[in-house]
């Protein structure tokens, strides 16, 4: 039986200076082969200008359990925002 | 449609009354139009429909290559050729988008096409049929990438994050392949009387096969009812292949074509066409193997995956060679 081979993650920048972003992953055996076949897969109608293939194992993912440990903190910190502080019409843009 | 008769396993749809917390917290999300990603907590009825759901879409892009394969050398212009290269190009990434959203509910590339090869997963009936003119190419991507469309933009929307993403992208492309198929049936139906002749061929042999690809009436069938309201499935089969029909007659017209389907009227109280009986039997008989070309398909796709083995086993060695002796890549 063959060996799987390993599966990448696919970044990719737009023509418009946005940064990399995950387009989808694919199957190759080495990260030379990763490019080229994004390449293929994900640039066909010039979606992109620059590549990035990470292996899907070397990501580490916040895990969903811990949604609101992580994010629930930040919804009470609305000063954060600036519409948080309103402003005199007086003093113009600010 | 690509994916036809997804089993579910459920027999009847819980009330959110009758489900544990977790399933109703998953419901309400599903209800409430969040999107469920893969490391979610889900049923694993959920799980396991939308497996099956997502590889048979994938494995039907895949041995849709099939069909169109066969004009690639017999294309009638290095233009139509180039074209149609890209089409079935296409269709590889397609399958490729549609594996990695499946593989994302922790399931093998290898073993989803283990069991395409085996014949215990399925692929949509319409690639059974063969191609037996230049005008197929333009049937195909008018009628049934027509019909591929209509299916898969609602799917944008599903309730699974990877598999709505994937078809984001899919659709974007699609409309490319009807268009081609539309533009060959045009400039077939401007020819000669003999190449006018060849779309309505093409027309009459691909038309019913492409009405069944939304698959039987399904409402009442427990499965749809389930795949409703887990959000993997938007519309029923005949809601589906009534937009098919009323969008696509108008289309048949313009190219002065006939619908093969005596009983085809326009019902000015719905604003729609009725059309005629379809031949389910032939249908159901498609999907247990037995239509034209199931044989020959299967054949063709694991001789090209066998065929295949010693470079993919060679590449691997070669991957893992260059990694051992500490080089980098």
């Amino acid at each position: 039986m063959s060996k799987q081979w390993p599966l990448w993650e696919i970044f990719i920048r737009s023509q418009h200076g946005l940064s990399h972003k995950h387009v989808g992953s694919l199957h190759a055996t080495d990260a030379e082969m990763a490019v080229c076949n994004a390449r293929d897969v994900y640039t066909r109608r010039n979606e992109g200008v620059s590549i990035w293939v990470v292996r899907a194992n070397d990501i580490t993912a916040s895990s969903p359990g811990d949604k609101e440990a992580i994010f629930e903190p930040s919804n009470n910190k609305v000063y954060r925002h600036p519409t948080f502080f309103p402003m005199p019409d007086e003093v113009g843009n600010l | 449609m690509y994916a036809q008769l997804v089993e579910t396993g459920s027999k009847k749809v819980k009330t959110l009354e009758e489900m544990s917390e977790q399933e109703r917290h998953f419901q309400q999300q599903v209800d409430a139009g969040i999107k469920i990603e893969a490391k979610d907590w889900m049923p694993e009825g959920y799980r396991k429909t939308l497996i099956r759901q997502i590889s048979q879409h994938a494995h039907s892009e895949i041995v849709g290559q099939l069909p169109e394969g066969n004009w690639v050398t017999r294309a009638p212009s290095l233009k139509r050729k180039a074209i149609l290269l890209a089409k079935i190009q296409d269709e590889a990434g397609h399958g490729l988008y549609l594996y990695s959203a499946a593989e994302t509910l922790g399931v093998g590339r290898d073993d989803l096409l283990d069991d395409l090869h085996s014949g215990k997963a399925k692929y949509s009936s319409i690639f059974n049929y063969p191609t037996l003119n230049w005008a197929d190419m333009g049937a195909i991507g008018w009628l049934v990438d027509g019909s591929a469309i209509i299916n898969q933009i609602p799917l944008c929307r599903c309730s699974f994050g990877p598999y709505a993403r994937a078809m984001i992208r899919v659709c974007k492309e699609e409309s490319f392949h009807a268009r081609q198929g539309y533009d060959i049936m045009m400039t077939l139906c401007k020819g000669t009387k003999e190449q006018k002749q060849m779309a309505q061929d093409a027309l009459n042999r691909w038309w019913w096969p492409a009405l069944m690809m939304f698959g039987p009436s399904d409402a009442q069938s427990a499965n749809s009812a389930q795949s409703a309201a887990w959000r993997i499935k938007l519309f029923s089969n005949d809601e589906l292949r009534q937009k098919m029909v009323d969008q696509t007659v108008p289309q048949a017209e313009y190219l002065g074509l006939t619908i093969p389907d005596p009983d085809l009227k326009f019902n000015l109280e719905t604003q729609s066409y009725e059309f005629g009986q379809i031949d389910w039997d032939e249908f159901n008989n498609v999907i247990k193997g037995n239509g034209p070309c199931n044989r020959d398909r299967l054949k063709t796709r694991v001789k090209a995956y066998e065929d295949g083995a010693w470079f993919r086993d060679g590449l691997m060695a070669y991957a893992e060679k260059h990694t051992n002796s500490g080089e980098t890549q």
